[in-house]
């Protein structure tokens, strides 16, 4: 028995053309199987890691994805915005550590401006509660001065004290750049793999500024002198939207049900990390559709498969009848086959890890760069091995039906077919 | 199993009736006993039955009735897996046309044998070296010659490598279905020289079978399926 997997392996070899067209089948689609659970458990850690340590979002009443999409992952428009007044308030708030106010809106080169104040770069956190940290200078100090995150210094090449103007809404393209209000490059943020990589910050201060010269959408026929510009001029009115850090954690539902409830104005406060489940959820049923497509595509590599071995049968008719003659019983012509499909299953297995690996190895720094995922390539963990072992189980059982056929050719022909 | 003390007959086959899935007889042999040692010659023409006589002698195919012996067993009395086994221990094979596997190198042909049966494995001794000298004394010495693939050899070097697998382990039995018909006549002569002492050497028992009558003076008895079978199926007259 124990020469059946050498003669399975030197069988296959000679049909080398066949059999490799049928392992690169299944190799490719153990690599979407694999490939996507890989992008998918990234994308979810990633997309988990854009906020922590944030008790509360707050911003206008509206839905709580679309709050957290705008305000965290700078995705779509706040239908309305804060009062000043109120954000100070629930900063003055006794049970409060920090707030942190957010105003958005405004895009540098298709890159979004955020308007935002020091406690930004003191309280965000991301991941496992990763402080925002400078590759280059520092926070803003001066309203004419930005801080860009990572792919922004990346993308456009700027470099610290770089000169940039802030164009007045949102897109690529602005026709109506601010040219007199350049703002100098004060730090470059470290990578973060968040939203917080593609945005430009300047303070609250430098929003109003920018829209000082612009009144209804039209420019004033006097510009604005800025020279005069200070921070009594400048204090914003209306904010987008604003983080909260609690002292205790026993007082955020408290604050979040007091702030769903004030009078005074429409708010509406959320747990980021509920929110975040929620959205993923939503964004969960793409993901297991993508994952039913990949199992398919693993079907339709094992249906190849069985399809080549039947095919292969045939012609094979006088390999199985020497065999025969040399004492094989049909009971090993049955394994025979058995163990080729598993074999082949096993090689293509193989080379679906090393392509994923290989694949992933290459896209790692895009993937990086323009998803923020990032592909940690250690040892296959259960989920993988669970895969490859599937599939080899699969193919194994996927060999019966070819075995099946062999088996009965064999006990049919005997020694006496004639090719 | 299946020893048996010399004299007594290689194959014995009493009252043998076989016919396929239709009712239409293919054999009907009151008796054929073949004695050990024997070099018998089969003949007959295409369709006679000599290949399917070959299956039942082999253990391959089961009569519908009779008793078929090998080596004094009977091997209606065995399972199929058994018989498989008994096979594989005491009878070698010589097709006609494709009978090396062509993915195995012409050495690994030759042993084939020897992964099915311990027997033969056992009597063949370091079947690496056994198979070398079956293959020189087929006159296949040359070692450039083993290392090619066999689809390179010409047919009679690959009948030559089929007879060396057939005798490699010395089986008792030897069954040979028109070896040499695909050969040319030198090569025909010279492939049944040395199979015939190559079995002598072995002491093995030789059944051939050919529709070629010329073949027949140079064994020890020829038997004619047409006059053996009483069934007479659709055979071509040659």
């Amino acid at each position: 028995m124990s020469a059946l997997p050498a003669l399975a392996a030197r069988s296959l070899w000679s049909r080398r053309v066949t059999a490799g067209l049928t392992v690169f089948a299944i190799a490719v689609s153990v690599t979407l199987l694999l490939g996507v659970q890989k992008i998918r458990s990234e994308a979810r850690q990633s997309f988990t890691s854009t906020i922590s340590g944030t008790d509360l979002v707050v911003g206008a009443r509206s839905g709580p994805i679309n709050l957290l999409l705008y305000s965290v992952f700078r995705i779509g428009d706040a239908t309305s915005s804060v009062s000043w007044q109120t954000f100070e308030l629930v900063s003055r708030h006794p049970d409060v550590s920090w707030t942190i106010p957010i105003s958005l809106g405004d895009s540098h080169r298709g890159f979004r401006v955020m308007g935002t104040s020091q406690a930004y770069f003191e309280h965000y956190r991301y991941g496992a509660r990763h402080p925002l940290e400078f590759t280059r200078g520092a926070a803003f100090d001066g309203i004419y001065e930005a801080v860009i995150g990572a792919e922004v210094a990346e993308g456009l090449g700027y470099a610290l004290d770089d000169k940039v103007t802030i164009a007045h809404g949102l897109g690529e393209v602005s026709f109506a750049e601010h040219d007199e209000h350049p703002f100098r490059v004060a730090g470059i943020l470290a990578r973060t793999g968040t939203p917080v990589d593609r945005t430009v910050h300047v303070s609250l201060e430098a929003i109003t500024a920018i829209h000082a010269d612009w009144e209804g959408g039209m420019r004033r026929s006097h510009p604005h002198d800025h020279a005069a510009d200070d921070a009594a001029d400048l204090a914003p009115t209306r904010i987008t939207a604003f983080l909260v850090g609690m002292k205790s954690p026993g007082a955020i539902l408290q604050m979040q049900r007091a702030l769903n409830e004030y009078r005074d104005e429409p708010l509406l406060a959320i747990m980021p990390g509920v929110t975040l489940q929620q959205l993923w959820e939503l964004v969960g049923v793409a993901d297991t559709a993508l994952m039913i497509v990949a199992a398919c595509v693993v079907l339709a590599g094992l249906l190849g498969m069985i399809a080549a071995l039947l095919t292969s049968l045939n012609e094979r008719r006088r390999e199985m009848a020497i065999l025969r003659s040399v004492g094989a019983r049909p009971g090993h012509v049955f394994a025979l086959l058995v163990l080729e499909s598993g074999l082949l299953a096993l090689v293509g297995v193989l080379a679906g890890f090393a392509i994923t690996w290989s694949v992933l190895g290459l896209a790692a720094p895009v993937l990086e760069r323009r998803f923020g995922l990032f592909m940690q390539l250690g040892l296959p963990g259960i989920y993988e091995l669970a895969v490859a072992g599937a599939v080899v189980l699969a193919g194994l059982l996927a060999g019966l039906v070819p075995a099946w056929r062999g088996y009965r050719n064999s006990l049919a022909d005997g020694l006496s077919i004639r090719l | 199993m299946g020893s048996t003390g010399m004299g007594a007959a290689a194959i014995d086959i009493q009252g043998l009736g076989f016919a396929w899935t239709g009712n239409e007889p293919v054999l009907d042999i009151p008796s054929l006993t073949i004695r050990r040692g024997e070099r018998v010659f089969l003949h007959g023409p295409s369709g006679s039955g000599k290949s399917t006589l070959l299956g039942i002698v082999g253990g391959v195919l089961v009569p519908r009735r009779g008793t078929v012996r090998l080596l004094g067993t009977d091997l209606g009395m065995l399972s199929s897996s058994t018989r498989d086994r008994f096979r594989a221990d005491h009878v070698g094979f010589v097709f006609q046309m494709f009978n090396l596997l062509t993915y195995l190198s012409v050495v690994d042909n030759v042993t084939l044998a020897t992964r099915f049966s311990a027997r033969r494995r056992e009597r063949a001794g370091n079947a690496g070296d056994e198979a070398r000298r079956l293959l020189a004394a087929l006159g296949l010495g040359n070692p450039a010659l083993l290392g090619r693939p066999v689809s390179q050899l010409s047919i009679g070097q690959q009948q030559r490598v089929a007879a060396a697998r057939a005798l490699l382990g010395r089986p008792d039995v030897l069954i040979a279905d028109e070896p040499t018909s695909s050969l040319d006549a030198d090569a025909r002569g010279s492939f049944l020289d040395l199979l015939m002492r190559e079995c002598a050497a072995v002491d093995a028992t030789l059944l051939f079978v050919s529709h070629d009558r010329a073949l027949g003076p140079l064994f020890d008895r020829e038997i004619s399926l047409t006059d053996l079978n009483r069934a007479r199926p659709d055979a071509e007259a040659t």
